[in-house]
């Protein structure tokens, strides 16, 4: 088999993946892609497609914030089919204990310049009359939105090509290091950097890196135009047992620009097989009614699930990897790869050129420690 | 005689006999029954409860599924239309 | 809106002929029998309406299912299996679960549709669909019909259009009358079969029977007007008011995937005793390979004499089967689908109806499942029902693995109501 030189061998074509491949051929750096048969056949087929700037930690701030602009920034050139739209997020406080977080949450983005706005409950009834009666409030927002991952990371990937980068779909890679990629049937691939954004298939590939399945699952109904505006999301979490290694569910309801609603979520550790679970589909549902009555008339037309790329600290592994030279992470984005891909593209680029970065990069390397360890396992 | 059945399809009325589909009855007022994602009129494509295309809303249940649903006096049948 | 949770010794799903031979026979040793079926009548596709009461042995089979302790479960769509031995179903005013120790799957078939321009204005169906759609009550006297695509199914209903009044202008077969007419010659080893394709023959003797011929467009504006027929290589434009086009049958066999059944060529895989590779799941009918009404009977009472521990009662039906599947062969033979209809659809032709997405959106993609995530072909509530043949024929992909629910449902069905422990059963074998 042939082995070719590229500058960037990037292992996944999902959408950190194809955001990478962008963002390196934009700085005319000769790229490679690398994956199985289907662009955007992992997390990035099975997710929301929902941008949203987060605030659990201030580098999780810094990262979906930075992210999201860029996403604003190029939604000009996005074509009809990725489906951008700017809906917003409605964050839902069901009592007074959530809506102190709510107001918690305003201070926090408006000291940052994130614009937001503080429903009361009869705000959130005109906002969303299905919303059951009776919610405490909620905060807006406006600048999140919503688009649809596969046609977003074959864009992004066409972008690449057009700029040089090529695409190589597959066997599957069986080991990387050392500058080369090698695949199942033997051939292989060499390059300066090898990128390993393989999401949930990451730690396969780099052993030891801290990353874990988490399993999801999401239900979308039939056509119901209207039947609600925003990307809607509970504050109820903060009352879960604060854990990161138990099974959880949440409510949270997308309109599609389709009219269909696309209802989670749902997280799971110890589930490595992609079949539906009964039991938890069914809580996940059950919260979902509670917050929107009106969502058990709904058809349900398909079932399906996912494997988030999940680390201890809830932020991703971005930049090298310090038992190998030539590789470099982008991985570890749970639940919001889509909303950080174009900026853990932009901070991978800037490792890979020694070029200085838009936000702090230490956060998110891969060699941190502290936080790794100390938190949950 | 069996008694007739009397429905409304987009607010006119229908009387059909009993044991008519919804489905039979709305192409019966002329009216098919949903409109497609580009706008195109569809009616009913395979007539066992498969295809989706008869789709309406009966008794303002959206996205019934109307051959495999019998006439039942006073019903209220709406196209996409 | 309560939900039950009866147990039954065996299971029927499908109330067509395989389902209540299936359910007669196992109940005739005292088992607790139950048969559900999504349609509000029993009879499936082919005793649909009127016909079960009207065709002699459609009637014996009800007959026979009346004086037998079998329960019926009409409206009962069944959509999942959480557990194994139990099955979900959405019903017409809430859900129910049913727990099985033997399950019979007799889930029949569906036609299978081609696109070509046009294909998509309302009043173009299927051939069946037609069928059905009159016996519900569609008035189709003195409405002029055209009958075109494949397979027996098109003389069946073109006789019942025509006995009902409607004007059949012509039946469009694809198939050449030169392999037509080793069908009918094949005939001779099936005696039984001669009378009824005589009895059709007569019946249809003043109806335009064209080979060679399928459709090229259907045209009208909002509404179908004509249809333009290709026949033996030259255009012939029809008006009518319902073209009425399938193209033989495809095997319904997502439940079975569902509950982990094993297919092979895309029926279901059994034994001789009708005993799919799940030990307490059977099959019978068209989903173990299309075979018309007489095979799907006889696989009935096997899989029924089988599910009830009575196989050995099942030998003598052996020959039969046989037989009968001898004659489905060769109508597979005979119906093949020519290589001409795969360019029928023109780049603009609409593929997957749900999602409006056409066949030149869909042809930059190598395979079923990067079709469906780039242009959404598949993703809409037929679960690919509709175009999964189509893109097996015109592409050559095959379909994704099956997942819950096999069939949209109300949301509040997904829900812990439907998800108790499994009860402990009265008797099992």
């Amino acid at each position: 088999m042939n082995a070719a030189t590229y500058d960037v061998l990037i292992v996944g074509a999902g959408i950190v993946g194809a955001a990478c491949a962008l963002e390196c051929a934009r700085r005319k750096l000769r790229v490679a892609v690398v994956d199985l048969s289907t662009i955007g056949g992992g997390a990035t087929a099975a997710g929301m497609g929902h941008i949203v700037v987060m605030d659990d930690s201030d580098p999780q701030f810094a990262l979906t914030r930075y992210s999201q602009q860029l996403w604003r920034e190029l939604r000009a050139e996005l074509p009809d089919e990725v489906e951008y739209v700017e809906c917003g997020s409605i964050w839902v406080a069901a009592d007074d204990e959530e809506f102190r977080e709510v107001h918690r949450k305003q201070a926090y983005y408006t000291e940052r310049g994130v614009p937001v706005e503080v429903l009361s409950s009869g705000d959130l009834e005109k906002a969303e009359p299905n919303l059951r009666k009776g919610l405490a409030g909620g905060l807006l927002v406006p600048e999140d939105g919503v688009l649809y991952p596969p046609c977003a990371a074959r864009f992004l990937l066409e972008k690449a090509q057009e700029r040089g980068a090529t695409i190589h779909l597959g066997p599957p890679v069986v080991d990387i290091g050392k500058g080369r990629i090698r695949r199942a049937d033997g051939s292989e691939l060499d390059g300066g950097a090898i990128v390993n954004a393989a999401g949930a298939w990451s730690p396969e590939l780099t052993p030891g890196i801290k990353v874990r399945k988490r399993k999801g699952h999401l239900v979308i109904t039939d056509r119901y135009p209207g039947f609600v505006h925003h990307q809607l999301v509970e504050l109820g979490y903060l009352k879960s047992a604060h854990s990161v290694s138990s099974d959880s569910v949440a409510f949270n309801v997308q309109p599609r620009r389709t009219g269909q609603l696309l209802i989670g979520s749902s997280r799971q550790y110890e589930a490595d097989h992609t079949e539906v679970d009964h039991g938890i589909l069914a809580r996940m549902l059950e919260r979902a009614q509670q917050y929107m009555p009106a969502l058990a008339e709904t058809s349900a037309i398909r079932v399906w699930t996912g494997f988030r790329a999940a680390t201890p600290d809830k932020l991703p592994l971005i930049g090298p990897w310090a038992e190998d030279s030539t590789v470099f992470l982008a991985t570890g984005h749970e639940g919001l790869g889509i909303t950080t891909s174009l900026a853990t593209a932009r901070l991978l680029t800037d490792h890979l050129l020694g070029a200085t970065s838009a936000i702090a990069r230490e956060p998110y390397l891969p060699s941190r420690t502290g936080s790794m360890e100390h938190a949950h396992a | 005689m069996p008694e007739q059945i009397a429905v409304t399809v987009n607010g006119s009325l229908v009387v059909v006999a009993p044991g008519t589909s919804v489905a039979a009855a709305m192409m019966r007022a002329g009216a098919s029954c949903r409109t497609s994602v580009r706008g195109e009129p569809r009616g009913p494509l395979c007539g066992m409860g498969i295809c989706f295309e008869c789709r309406a809303e009966i008794d303002g249940i959206l996205h019934s599924r109307s051959c495999q649903i019998l006439c039942v006096a006073g019903m209220n049948i709406k196209t996409d239309a | 809106m309560l939900s039950s949770r009866p147990q039954f010794d065996v299971l029927v799903v499908g109330g067509g002929p395989a389902g209540i031979a299936a359910a007669v026979s196992a109940a005739q040793s005292g088992k607790r029998v139950a048969i559900a079926d999504d349609n509000p009548a029993l009879g499936g596709q082919i005793w649909r309406g009127e016909t079960i009461h009207s065709d002699p042995s459609a009637r014996a089979w009800s007959s026979q299912l009346r004086e037998s302790s079998v329960e019926l479960f009409p409206g009962a769509r069944i959509f999942d299996q959480p557990a194994p031995g139990v099955l979900n179903a959405e019903t017409m005013d809430g859900s129910m679960v049913f727990e099985y120790g033997k399950l019979i799957l007799a889930t029949g078939a569906r036609e299978r549709f081609l696109p070509f321009p046009g294909w998509t204005l309302p009043n173009v169906m299927g051939a069946g669909a037609l069928q059905a759609l009159a016996k519900a009550g569609l008035p189709i006297q003195g409405k002029r019909v055209v009958v075109a695509g494949t397979g027996p199914l098109l003389l069946a209903v073109a006789s019942y259009l025509n006995q009902r009044g409607a004007i059949v202008v012509a039946i469009c077969e694809q198939a050449s009358l030169a392999t037509l007419g080793a069908f009918g010659l094949r005939l001779f080893e099936h005696p039984g079969k001669i009378a009824q394709a005589w009895g059709l023959h007569r019946e249809l003797a003043r109806v335009r029977l064209l080979t060679s011929a399928w459709p090229m467009a259907a045209v009208g504006n909002q509404i179908l007007e004509s249809v333009v027929m290709s026949v033996k290589g030259t255009q012939q434009r029809i008006s009518c008011d319902y073209l009425a086009c399938g193209f033989h049958l495809v095997p319904n066999t997502e439940l079975a995937a569902l509950v982990g059944c094993r297919l092979e060529g895309g029926f279901v895989q059994v034994d001789e005793l009708q005993t799919t590779s799940v030990p307490n799941i059977f099959c019978a009918g068209e989903p173990a390979g299309i075979g018309g009404v007489d095979l799907a009977l006889v696989e009935g009472q096997i899989a029924g004499l089988a599910a009830s521990g009575h196989g050995a009662a099942a030998e003598k039906l052996r020959r039969q089967r046989a037989k009968l599947q001898s004659f489905a062969r060769s109508l597979e033979k005979t119906f093949q689908l020519r290589p001409e209809l795969k360019r029928l659809a023109a780049p603009e032709t609409i593929v997957c109806r749900c999602e409006d997405v056409t066949l030149s959106q869909l042809q930059p993609h190598g395979s079923w499942r990067a079709a469906k995530l780039q242009s959404r072909c598949g993703m809409g509530p037929c679960q690919g029902r509709i175009c999964g043949p189509a893109t097996q024929f015109l592409l050559g992909w095959t379909p994704d693995s099956v997942r819950p629910p096999v069939l949209p449902v109300k949301l509040r069905n997904l829900t812990s109501e439907s998800h108790q422990p499994k009860g402990e059963l009265t008797s099992v074998m």
